[in-house]
């Protein structure tokens, strides 16, 4: 009888401590749910504020109590912003840069990448640890030379100087080398034995297989040429040359103050999209060169 | 007879690549250098047949100029208070994201958005929504129109508006919307990598922890910091080189003034500093980029020196 007791206590203590445990369980739930939650929320709303103060009205965007949603939709704020920051002509220059350095700055990545990973010479190893040590040196430092450097190569507002100082990243060059030290050697002793050339072999065997690693060095890239604004304000100033984010900013000098804000931020809105189009199709690849690299853009 | 053939054939491969870093990289290095060490250098005087002692001064100079004081302040200021928040919120964003599973991928996918944004842009977004617009701050008739959306939501949970980006801001309140700008920039890099780490994390840790019923505190702060040291100790130095080098997020803010309207130049940071030297004074840009260059070092060999003592692996 007692020895009954006893047990059903100690079934039901269980049950007690079990049930505690499942509330406490979904307390914490709840909050993890709840930070992340709110998080999200602070890290969306600028993107939110940008995109529905681009179609306010100025007066509305003016009310001391702000519309959450915007009462009309003004599209002409869109024009008006294209019109002003001349973003047409800045998006061809961009894109032009943006696609002329990306494809030099593939073909040098990846025939030296082939050269350190299989071929063999004297000082490969040495001559590979002082690039490597380059990267540690800030790109600031740089600058200063290479300001001098292409004003007396008469560089100075052309697309040149937009393209070749940057052609050579030691860092895509290292990511595809490690990315070809995959490969097994055998394969190229045996196209050499086949009497394949080197080029044939990168251009059928080693480029497809390094694909994913050439497509987030064309991304990054192409991301760099968009978001680049210090060096093409020192060197390619003029109207002709000028890149996008460079052009925004010179657009709209003021962005305190008494300003037209719906139409900054449409202009705003226009230059994101190209960035935001490309996260949501190539998301993964930028991940993937994001997580090794440690740079932004 | 084939050996040598490759050999030929490598430097040919790297050829466009070694002639392109000798004049882009490899001259800059000595350049720099050189010019530092020539009293007063200017490019434009030494093409017009100027000469130039040998000295120190330069670094003397820069050192003693009270702009470069400021830009040296402001630089560490933001650095000192943004890598210790973004780092600290995303380990937290992280720690949650990897115990959840259903919405992990979307919140994921949300949290690396401003990743992949022009800070130029963006950071004219966070200016508009710290902007009042109205006009004569500080006088009799002072008229706000609107006082920015932050400040609304401020007034709304019943604070004071504050001026946190006009003419007549405070220096703290500059301060402030660069920080939140700049870890809002920071997080989505170090989540992702702290995020990757977690993930990597062997399991058995924590269902060892759970059968010895360890509290949630002790498993973060036993298991999870320690196997997530070597990420940690990564984000850090990477956030720290970034910081010394931040520039672009206050001209996002603030124009190429790098200041509110009236006080240029206030919030201007080292590399500000080099760019503004940069066309006339090149031997003080020089000296100032060898100091940023020096203290980057300093501050990543003690970065690798600590976390190779409390780094588990």
């Amino acid at each position: 009888m007692s020895n009954i007791e006893t047990k059903t206590m100690h079934e039901k203590d269980m049950k007690k401590v079990s049930s505690q445990q499942r509330v406490g369980k979904f307390v914490a739930k709840f909050l993890v749910y709840a930070f992340l939650i709110i998080m999200a929320i602070i890290i969306i709303f600028p993107f939110y504020w940008m995109l529905i103060s681009s179609v306010k009205s100025l007066d509305e965007y003016k009310l001391a109590i702000p519309t959450l949603w915007p009462k009309t939709i003004l599209l002409s704020n869109y024009v008006e912003a294209f019109n002003q920051a001349n973003l047409g002509t800045l998006f061809l220059n961009t894109m032009y840069v943006g696609l002329v350095s990306t494809l030099l700055s593939l073909v040098i990545t990846v025939i030296s990448a082939f050269a350190f990973a299989r071929l063999e010479f004297k000082g490969k190893n040495a001559l590979f640890a002082a690039l490597l040590a380059t990267m540690m040196i800030p790109g600031e430092l740089f600058t200063i030379t290479n300001y001098a450097t292409v004003n007396t190569f008469g560089w100075m507002n052309s697309f040149v100087v937009l393209i070749v100082p940057f052609l050579v990243s030691v860092f895509y060059i290292y990511l595809l080398r490690q990315n070809f030290l995959q490969i097994p050697n055998e394969l190229y002793l045996a196209a050499k034995v086949d009497g394949t050339s080197d080029i044939k072999y990168l251009w059928k065997v080693m480029i497809p297989l390094a694909l994913p690693t050439l497509i987030s060095i064309t991304i990054l890239k192409m991301m760099g040429a968009w978001n680049s604004y210090v060096w093409p304000r020192l060197v390619a100033n003029d109207e002709a040359h000028q890149l996008i984010t460079n052009g925004l900013r010179n657009a709209f000098t003021e962005s305190t103050g008494d300003v037209n804000i719906p139409v900054q931020m449409a202009a705003v809105a226009i230059v994101s999209l190209p960035l935001f189009l490309v996260f949501v199709f190539l998301r993964k690849y930028i991940m993937k060169g994001v997580s090794r690299s440690g740079i932004k853009g | 007879m084939v050996e040598s053939k490759h050999k030929w054939k490598a430097w040919l491969y790297l050829a466009p690549a070694i002639v392109l870093l000798l004049i882009f990289t490899v001259w800059p290095i000595i350049n720099t250098i050189r010019m530092s060490l020539l009293e007063n250098y200017s490019t434009m005087g030494f093409v017009g047949g100027a000469r130039y002692e040998f000295g120190i001064g330069n670094f003397k100079q820069v050192l003693e100029y009270q702009n470069f004081l400021t830009c040296l302040k402001n630089t560490m200021l933001l650095c000192v208070l943004t890598v210790p928040i973004s780092t600290f919120l995303a380990l937290l964003i992280a720690v949650c994201l990897n115990a959840i599973k259903p919405l992990q991928r979307f919140l994921q996918t949300v949290f690396f958005l401003p990743y992949v944004t022009n800070s130029i842009a963006i950071g004219m977004v966070f200016a508009a929504m710290f902007n009042m617009v109205g006009t004569a701050f500080g006088t009799e008739s002072e008229l706000v129109i609107t006082a920015g959306i932050i400040n609304n939501v401020i007034e709304f949970f019943g604070g004071t508006a504050i001026n946190w980006i006009n003419a007549g801001s405070s220096y703290w309140a500059n301060i402030a919307v660069l920080v939140i700008y700049t870890v809002w920039n920071a997080l989505p890099f170090k989540i992702l990598i702290l995020l990757g780490g977690l993930q990597s994390v062997n399991k058995q840790y924590y269902d060892a922890a759970k059968v010895d019923g360890t509290r949630r505190v002790r498993v973060f702060t036993r298991i999870t910091v320690p196997l997530l040291s070597p990420m940690l100790a990564y984000v850090v130095i990477t956030g720290f080189i970034g910081g010394f080098k931040e520039y672009s997020n206050i001209v996002g803010i603030f124009g190429d003034d790098m200041g509110p309207t009236g006080d240029p130049g206030r919030l201007n940071t080292m590399v500000g500093f080099i760019y503004d030297a940069l066309s006339n004074y090149q031997g003080r840009a020089s000296a100032a980029a060898l100091i940023l260059f020096g203290i980057i070092f300093i501050v990543t060999m003690i970065n690798l020196y600590v976390s190779k003592k409390k780094t588990h692996f």
